[in-house]
């Protein structure tokens, strides 16, 4: 089982583009497990079709300790396994704390597994990591892999940058590796070049390229994936590149993350290039 | 016993060695906190390194904020529901069973000291935030008691996620209609309890004083500040008080009401016995209604008749300096008499005491009657206008940590500000030797060449321990039993084992017989620990293949 999890600033499109990549990997075959770990608790809404799933939180809260698998988990699109952690409304409690709770529970009720055949479980970790409990799928091996999904925006690597800081904390304490990462488009001049460019620097590649299409915004109003929402749009096969790719990847690498000055070197000669 | 005196030479000796054993960055930093004290005829004593962050791992006396705010000031008073929002182990550690007396008015009369209140938060109040299950456990101590008012304490996961619990108390305020207030004094804040005691004054201060405008019957009204009634010594002092005929409006907080707190601004002095606990809230007092302040106290016979005739004297009242003078009179021959059969067996014998914010120098008193020396001194919790006295003030550097601590800034109240004295009459008392707002701190009453050490750590007790042999110890139940184990007789000074009262007249006879009795036990020479007899230990594996 590869144990990925994805991060990335706020409102870059992780939730999108991970649940695209999953359904990629599971029309190939793959099971697949999402674990959506953000208290808003959308990161499965496109593979199920709607906000339907009650969150581990929400369960552990109302049933007490009598919780089941079965209350926490939802079949999505081509059987995708789906379970979203939740958390408290914003402002209130600690969100980073119900993370940790929630993904302790899941492996005490078995959701990994080996009877259960996972081929891939997927994190989908809310914006940068801000406190220990986001860092949660990346320390103890919980999660392997990283794949940070970025665009060409100032901020957006600077984030992107901030999290390769933490992997290489939890790394050398332990088994979580930068697998790549991911340009979602935001149509920035030399954005392709660019993000190949920050990625050389950090000691990894852009594993994809994934432009802009409004048929994803068509297909999160219709609560599809673009997959399922139109099979046949070269957007969808985008995605399922994406997924060949993330399934065939096998560099896994300890990341060499940019001083403050090297980085915004590297916005300078690519940003205003064009 | 002192074969040799204690030079300035051999105790900056006994400092290197004991500073030698540490990393150079805490050396450094414990250098500044250890101290020979220097007591010349100018009365300048050197500058003492004081409410400094501890180093960690030192394995310190301190406590925390919570236990400041909660355990220390509030925790006396008996008709306030305190509730622990945090965690059950906060509230359950801090359960004062013993430590506190009080005296309700009536068998009717409210009385919650020995219940202890807590949210006991759960994962999931972490999660969600504890606000709801505050709200309930408010509402649950109303159901079941009816209280006159209710309080909430933050202990540390609060502070972390953030529950307003100022919001709570406001809203169930209204809702019960009862006075409910909440402190942030989650333990991490500041560097000792001393954050505590603070947080706890402006909260006090804030939500309950000058609630009620009564003025009580009385001619002589005072409040006594920092006196917590341990082993009953509140008691005593009000017997004293009530002998001389001076009515005590209200004592922050031993033996106290929430009423006494309401109306304590109708009084004429305040009086105040732990300085570093209240002094916050005398100072808002004067500034706010007018009430002068002045340091007391009444642990020594001959500090008692000092302190009452300190309060007479600010009352420029014949008859009750006459009344004063007759306590103390009816008063003295009992002390003496024990004092005449304690003294010739406690004469020369050495103490050291590390405790509190002003016990290490209050009990000094108790011990100089006894003609007993006090070798080396320290506070837990203690600021440097605790060891130097109050006219360092101005030249104290304010750090982040205090910067942390919210410093109320309190105007004259439109319409009940009311100076008690005159300017004039405060100088013509002044000139007359009583010192108004002062407190001139442990170090000037302390001898040349003795130690004195803030925040001392394990390790320091153990080696001063080593190098002194002290006849007795005195300190708190955590340093208790290895006080014990290298066979020095201790004496707890936070609460007093089973003894008590110390205070007043009949506190100072009680304390001449126990300490009489301590350092005078031959038990501790009878027993020889397996540790001296046999050095090493050494055994074999019981498992044998």
């Amino acid at each position: 089982m590869r144990k990925i999890a994805i991060y990335g600033k706020g409102g870059i499109g992780k939730s999108t583009t991970t649940q695209n990549t999953v359904a990629g990997l599971a029309e190939m075959g793959n099971k697949v497990m999402v674990v959506g770990c953000d208290p808003k608790a959308d990161s499965t809404r496109l593979l199920l079709g709607g906000l339907v799933q009650r969150t581990v939180l929400d369960t552990l809260r109302e049933e007490g300790e009598d919780v089941t698998l079965d209350d926490v988990q939802k079949d999505g699109f081509c059987n995708t396994v789906c379970t979203e952690s939740g958390g408290p409304e914003p402002g209130v409690g600690c969100a980073g704390r119900g993370i940790i709770t929630s993904i302790n529970l899941l492996e005490q009720l078995g959701a990994y597994a080996e009877s259960r055949e996972l081929d891939y479980v997927f994190y989908d970790v809310l914006g940068d990591v801000v406190c220990g409990g986001f860092a949660m799928p990346i320390r103890e091996g919980k999660a392997e892999e990283i794949y940070i999904v970025v665009s060409g925006e100032m901020m957006a690597m600077y984030a992107a940058n901030n999290i390769c800081k933490g992997i290489v904390k939890f790394a050398e304490a332990g088994t979580v590796r930068l697998g790549g990462l991911i340009c979602n488009s935001r149509n920035v001049d030399n954005e392709k070049e660019m993000i190949e460019e920050l990625a050389k620097r950090l000691g990894t590649k852009m594993i994809h390229f994934v432009p802009r299409d409004n048929v994803v915004q068509r297909a999160e109003i219709n609560r599809k994936t673009v997959i399922e929402f139109e099979p046949a749009n070269d957007q969808a096969n985008e995605y399922r590149t994406l997924a060949k790719k993330i399934s065939e990847n096998d560099l896994h690498i300890i990341p060499t993350p940019l001083a403050i000055e090297e980085l915004e070197q590297l916005l300078m000669d690519y940003g205003l290039a064009g | 016993m002192s074969d040799e005196k204690n030079t300035a030479a051999k105790l900056e000796k006994i400092k290197a060695e004991i500073l030698a054993k540490y990393p150079t960055k805490v050396a450094r930093k414990r250098a500044k906190q250890i101290l020979v004290n220097r007591n010349d005829s100018t009365g300048k004593v050197p500058e003492v390194g004081a409410n400094m962050r501890t180093v960690p791992g030192i394995i310190t006396q301190r406590g925390c904020s919570y236990a400041g705010c909660k355990g220390v000031v509030l925790g006396p008073t008996r008709d306030i529901v305190n509730i622990t929002h945090g965690p059950v182990g906060c509230a359950y550690y801090s359960w004062l069973t013993r430590r506190n007396q009080t005296r309700p008015e009536s068998d009717t009369a409210e009385n919650f000291m020995n219940y202890c209140f807590t949210t006991d938060m759960q994962d999931e109040h972490i999660v969600f935030g504890g606000e709801k299950k505050l709200k309930q456990a408010i509402q649950e101590a109303f159901d079941l008691f009816h209280p006159k008012a209710i309080s909430v304490f933050s202990t540390c996961p609060v502070g972390l996620i953030g529950d307003d619990v100022h919001a709570v108390a406001r809203e169930m305020k209204e809702k019960l209609g009862i006075n409910v207030f909440a402190f942030s004094c989650e333990g991490y804040k500041g560097v000792s309890q001393s954050a505590g005691h603070h947080i706890a004054n402006n909260g006090i201060f804030t939500h309950v004083v000058g609630l009620d405008d009564t003025i009580g019957k009385g001619k002589f009204r005072i409040n006594l500040l920092g006196e917590y009634n341990i082993g009953g010594d509140s008691f005593e002092i009000e017997r004293i008080l009530d002998a001389c005929g001076i009515s005590l409006v209200s004592t922050y907080s031993g033996n106290s009401s929430i009423d006494h707190f309401a109306n304590s601004h109708t009084a004429d002095l305040n009086a105040i016995m732990c300085h570093r606990s209240i002094n916050y809230m005398a100072e808002m007092m004067e500034s706010k209604f007018g009430i002068p302040w002045i340091k007391v106290n009444f642990i020594g016979a001959e500090s008692t008749a000092k302190s009452l005739r300190k309060i007479a004297q600010y009352f420029e009242d014949e008859e009750l300096k006459a009344k004063v003078e007759e306590v103390i009179a009816a008063e003295m021959p009992a002390v003496k008499a024990s004092l005449e059969k304690a003294k010739p067996r406690c004469e020369g014998k050495r103490a050291m005491l590390f405790v509190g914010g002003s016990r290490a120098h209050h009990y000094q008193d108790l011990f100089g009657e006894l003609g007993m020396e006090t070798l080396a001194a320290g506070y837990e919790f203690g600021h440097r206008d605790d060891y130097e006295g109050r006219r360092v003030l101005p030249s104290i550097k304010v750090d982040a940590d205090s910067r942390n601590i919210e410093e109320l800034h309190i105007t004259p109240d439109p319409k009940r500000y009311a100076p008690r004295k005159d300017e004039e009459s405060l100088k013509k008392l002044e000139s007359e030797g009583l010192a108004f707002r002062e407190y001139d701190g442990l170090m000037p009453d302390m001898k040349e060449n003795t130690l004195v050490i803030d925040d001392i750590s394990h390790f320091e007790t153990e080696k001063l321990i080593e190098m002194f042999k002290p006849d007795i110890f005195c300190a708190g139940i955590k340093e208790k039993y290895a006080i014990q184990k290298s066979g020095i007789p201790m004496k707890q000074l936070h609460s007093y084992d089973s003894g008590g009262p110390y205070a007043g007249f009949k506190g100072a006879i009680n304390f001449y017989e126990e300490i009489e009795r301590m350092v005078n036990a031959k038990i501790w020479s009878y027993i020889t620990p397996p540790w001296a007899a046999e050095p090493e230990l050494s055994a074999n594996y019981a498992w044998v293949a």
